[in-house]
Formats: structure tokens, sequence, C-alpha cells
């Protein structure tokens, strides 16, 4: 398939987000194939990995339609196209006339039709545009059906059938090319560290050749949050960490995992688990960044073969472990706070309890909002969704029932531990003039570090 | 041959063997499919315990799902244990099944399966509608969802004509039961019936899955 990606409409790129307010209905489409080329490979490698486990899934559901309460975007919308098990449709109709136990079945008397290519074109928008693979729905389903999952097959299909979204093929392209999504070169890289380390007169380690600790980025905290790489290296000082940062393994985000690139999504984690191996790190961190954990912590070892000879976790988890041992000592931070759980790192990551345990620490008054923890309920931006335009005027509205959601605790401070929810809550915030603030938990921690406390 | 006989005799012995035979098969075919090991490093050892809680913590939505979805699962659940009940402790329904295993067992009035069977009748016309009023269940309905309805609920509706004397001509009546009771066997294997497996299997393998990880269950 050549790089080259189609769009009906002209974009523009360089013009504040909040212009596109009429967003117009197009499908993207990459590549030159023919119609029953598409269909061929959106159907091998959506069965690819398709297993026991997608296949259960595939035969559970019985058409409740819970789904659709669980998740942000039908909330937002209240469009029935947006139920979580709807945007699966055209492969659950694959897998039952091809794949399934009762396959010879359905094909042979055409009970269900071949899938065709308007209609996956069709079903992009809700594949892409309407889905973070936040996995609520699979909290209210009650056959527990992972949507969340099978969604991220299907990405595998429309990706390789040429049938991304533009703007997030365009990112991923560039990511695959230039090694991060955003422009964050790897001399980019350098050059902002090096800036952090001089602003905030903290030593940067970079491109050690053995550490202990390999610390990663986000293209996002990169160029967006910078201070996030001046308050970790903060913390890691503090607490006499041998780490580096990496010219040949920093980014953290993995775009090939959310446009559904399996290749290019091995390709992004065998980078960052190679320069690990190669300083003989112990830990590799992750940063502010919900679905970098989900590739790296729950898929890195997938598509490296075999159990990763380093231990991987969030910064939230590494935060509350040293406090736990004792390695952190922090000021008291007088205000009452609302967390913000990122869904790939709370409800799809398991680490709902490490940013409740640093903010204990820190000695704020926790105020919950409701349906909070891992039943949170996801920012509308994650999955790629924030990169894709069209999408923008639907994830406001998922964003103003979030500001609901937050507000309604009274909270003084809003706190997080994602930068792209971070960065879709400061986006949205000054279009929908929230007022408020999202904080970055590991910003809050140096900022209240007790210098003296060790060492 | 009689329609009651036919009932009794071939008609039943197709049925049983199309559903225990489709069964398996659907089963099986998914079962056998390969899984990719995960290698992932686990959080916690013991997923299988996750695997059960997920059994039982699907039973009912989580709190703030309520709301929204408890009126459906109440009618669900008047649906499956009616459904239980009608079949399990109606005396008909005992004798029927005593015949085949040999024991017999407590049983409830005549009366109270009756009115147990009129309930469950009712909350499946209320499901039916809800299905067609529902954008949301409209939408993603299929041939299956209607099918699987009506062969439920016929068993329900010949059940009570029969109980109730309304056919013309009994031991008719009572074999067109019989026959709507194989109906709903011979298609048990083919639609959604087997979420009453997959129910299991599925909550399982989240449970187990996530139990891994350590978040949601």
């Amino acid at each position: 398939m050549s790089n080259t990606t189609v769009t009906e409409i002209e974009l523009d790129f360089e013009s504040k987000r909040f212009s596109v307010t009429k967003p117009e209905e197009r499908f993207d489409v990459q590549g030159d194939m023919t119609d029953d080329e598409r269909i061929e490979k959106a159907m091998v490698n959506f069965a690819k990995d398709f297993g026991r486990v997608s296949a259960t899934y595939m035969e559970a559901c019985i058409h409740c339609g819970a789904c659709a309460h669980a998740c942000p975007f039908y909330e937002a919308s209240g469009n029935p196209r947006h139920t979580p098990i709807w945007k699966l449709e055209p492969f659950k109709q694959a897998y039952k006339r091809e794949a399934g136990p009762l396959a010879f079945l359905y094909k042979t008397l055409n009970l269900k039709p071949k899938v065709t290519v308007d209609e996956l074109k069709e079903w992009q928008e809700l594949l892409y545009d309407t889905c973070t693979m936040c996995g609520r729905c699979t909290m209210i389903c009650p056959m527990s059906i992972d949507i969340a999952t099978l969604v991220g097959m299907a990405r595998h299909a429309m990706f390789h059938a040429g049938l991304v979204p533009h703007e997030l093929y365009t990112v991923t392209a560039k990511a695959q090319k230039e090694g991060s999504p955003l422009g964050a070169t790897p001399s980019v890289f350098e050059d902002r560290v090096e800036w952090m380390g001089d602003e905030h007169e903290v030593e940067m380690h970079i491109d050690e050749d053995q550490a202990d600790v390999l610390v990663l980025m986000s293209s996002i905290e990169i160029q967006k949050y910078p201070e996030s790489m001046a308050a970790t290296a903060k913390i890691l000082n503090h607490m006499g960490k041998s780490w580096t940062f990496r010219t040949d393994g920093y980014e953290a985000t993995n775009f090939g995992m959310l446009s559904g690139n399996t290749g290019w999504q091995k390709d992004m984690s065998m980078k960052v688990i190679a320069t690990a191996e190669k300083i003989g790190a112990k830990l590799v961190i992750l940063p502010e960044c919900g679905h970098a954990y989900q590739a790296l912590r729950w898929q890195g070892a997938n598509m490296y073969g075999k159990p990763l000879p380093f231990k991987i976790q969030h910064i939230s988890e590494f935060l509350a472990d040293a406090v736990d041992a004792g390695d952190l000592k922090l000021k008291t931070v007088n205000k009452s706070v609302a967390f913000h759980d990122p869904c790939q790192v709370s409800r799809r990551g398991g680490a709902t309890p490490a940013p409740r345990k640093v903010l204990e620490a820190l000695g704020v008054e926790l105020r919950e909002a409701e349906s909070g923890g891992n039943m949170n309920l996801c920012c509308g931006g994650g999955g790629g969704v924030i990169t894709i335009h069209r999408a923008d005027t639907l994830r406001y509205k998922i964003m103003a029932n979030k500001f609901r959601q937050l507000d309604s605790t009274g909270a003084e401070m809003m706190v997080t531990s994602c930068s792209n929810c971070r960065q879709n809550f400061d986006e949205s915030g000054e279009k929908l003039s929230w007022g408020k603030d999202m904080n970055s938990l590991l910003e809050l921690v140096a900022e209240n570090l007790v210098e003296d406390a060790k060492r | 041959m009689t329609l009651l006989d036919f009932a009794r005799g071939p008609a039943m012995q197709i049925a049983i063997i199309i559903f225990v035979v489709g069964i398996v098969w659907r089963l099986v075919g998914v079962w056998a499919l390969r899984q990719k090991k995960d290698l992932s490093e686990p959080r916690q050892k013991g997923a299988w315990i996750g695997g059960i809680k997920g059994l039982f913590v699907h039973a009912w939505p989580y709190k703030p799902f309520v709301p929204k979805v408890g009126t459906q699962y109440i009618v669900g659940y008047v649906i499956h244990l009616g459904l239980f009940i009608v079949l399990i402790f109606g005396t008909p329904h005992m004798l029927f099944f005593a015949d085949i295993v040999g024991f017999t067992w407590w049983t409830l009035p005549g009366g109270v399966i009756t009115a147990v069977a009129v309930v469950t009748t009712l909350a499946l016309f209320i499901a039916l509608i809800k299905r067609l009023v529902n954008p949301v269940q409209r939408m993603i309905s299929n041939f299956d969802d209607y099918a699987t309805w009506f062969v439920t609920t016929a068993p329900f509706v010949t059940g009570l004509m029969t109980t109730m004397g309304m056919w013309p001509h009994y031991e008719t009546g009572l074999a067109i039961h019989l026959l709507s009771v194989w109906l709903l066997l011979i298609y048990f294997p083919f639609g959604k019936l087997m979420h009453s497996f997959w129910f299991v299997v599925s909550r399982y393998t989240t449970g187990s899955r996530f139990a891994r990880r350590g978040g949601m269950a």
C-alpha cells in the first residue's frame, strides 16, 4: 500500500482546532486497491489475531443494547449508531459468515451477506471517531463482552484495507517515519530535555550507556507539557536512581496500536524494548499517557514474543511504590482534589489504586466523582479520537458531560495522570470556557517534594 | 400415528438430537480455536478467582448503571426465573421428566404455575415491545432476536392454552405445546439461546483476563 491518504474535503492543519465547527461527513481512503482487495485485506487482518477469546465475545452478545448506556459517545449523541456493539456489526457479520462454528450454514444459505467496502467506509466513523476503546461498555454488559478489544481488532482490518481517518493516518505514518507523531524527533527531544534541565536547574541524564531505569516520554509531553520531563528527573534524582532518557528509545505513544497497524505497533514497541535491553534497564517508566501503558505494559511482551526482561510501570505506580517505601516525602497540599482516571491506566490497566495512594501522601482531600475509579467516564479523546477533526463536535459534548461530573465534586483542583486526557481537558476547557485547569499528578508530586527528606 | 404420538415420539427424539449435537458443535467450534498466550507479566496471581467473581458481578448492573438498565434486568430475571420455575416445578413437566430420569420431586400448585407462566409471558411481551420501540435495540436486532423471542414465548402461550382448556381438541393442543418446545430445542443451538452457555464462558473470560491486570471485573 502506498503512503498516500486521500480525503474528499480540504484540510487545514494550521488553523486553530476550534475553527472546525461543522466537520463534513467524509470517508478517508488510503492506497490504490480494488474494493475486493480492500475487503480481503480487512478480513485477513481482522482474523489474524482472532482466537477463542474473541470468538466467545462474538458469540455471546444477546443484543440487549445495555452497552449504549455506558458509552460516552452514545450518552453525548443519543445516536443509536453509537451503540458500542453496533460498531462491530460488519465484523460480527463477517465472523458469522466466515469463521464461526455455523459459518457453513450462514455462507451456504447466504444468511449473512458479504461485507462490502461501502459498509466498512460507513463504519470508519464508528470504529475510529466514536470509540476511545475505554472499555466502560464491558462494565455494563451482562455478558461482560470486551468490546474495546474487538474494536482494536477491527481497526487492524480497517488500517490494512486503507480506511483510516486522514489525520490519524498522517500522524501514524509520521510516527513510523520520524519516531514521533508530533514532530518530537530525537534531536528535538534532546533539545527540549536540555532546555528543561536548564530552565528548572535539574540534572538531566540522556543517552547514558547503562542505567537501571529507562524513562519514556510521550510526544504530547515533549511538545506541550515539557515540565513533565523536569518533574520526572527531579524525582528520580532525589531518589538517587540510576536513570536515563535515550534518544534511540524515548517515545511512549504507539500510534501503530491506535490506528490498527500491528506491524508498526511492533516496530514502535521494539524500539523501546531494544533500548531498554541495550542499557540493561531493570525498569521502564512510562509517562502520564494512558494508551502507552496499554501498548507496552499489557501488549509489549506479546509484540516481543516472550516475557520482557524488565519491569514496566506507569509513573503513578512508580510514585505510589516510592511513597510506600518512604523514598518520597511530600509537602501537604491543603486542597480538595477530583481525580480523572485515565481509562487505559485504571479500568483497563489495573493501576486504579496507585494515584489514590499518591494523593493520600500529598494530604489532599480526595473527592471521588460519581462513577469514578474503574467506572470512570472517559474524556472522549483517547484511542486517537483527539487527532480526528471531524470528531471534534461530539468530543466537546462528551467533555461537557465530563466537566459536569468533575464539577459536581466541588473540588478546588482537578488532577489526572494522562497527558492526552490533560490535553483534551485543556483544549476543550478553552472551547467550553470551563475555567479550570487539569493538573498532572506527576508535576504535583515534583512541586511538593521535600528535597532534604532523604539523602 | 396421531399428532400427539408424533410429538411424543420421533419429533422429540429428533429435537433432542439436534439440541445436543448442535450445542456441542457450537461450543467445540469456538473452544477449538487457538488462543495466543498472554505473555505480559500478570499484576497478580490467581486470575481464575477474578473469573469466578466475574460470573457473579455481572448478574446485576453496577450502581451508576442501575437507573439506566435496572428495569431491563428485572424483566430479564422474571423471564429466566419464570422459565425455570414453570419447567422444573410444574407437575406435568415434572412427571414428563420423571419418566425419563426415574424419580419425582416436589412441585408447586397448578394455580401458582399458571400465575408464574402468565407473568413470564407478560414479561416476554414487554421485552418484545421494548425491542421494537427502543431505538438502540431496534437498530441492533436481527432475525435471531425475534426468532428467539418466538420460540421462547410459544411454549408459554401453548402451555397456558393447554392448562386453561382453550384448545378445541385437548390432545392436539397438547401436541402443539410439545411441538413448540421441540421447536425451541431445535432452534436453541443456532441462535442466541446459546447465551445459556456463553454467559458463563464470556464472563469468566473477561473476569480472569482483567484480574491478571488488577483492573475491572
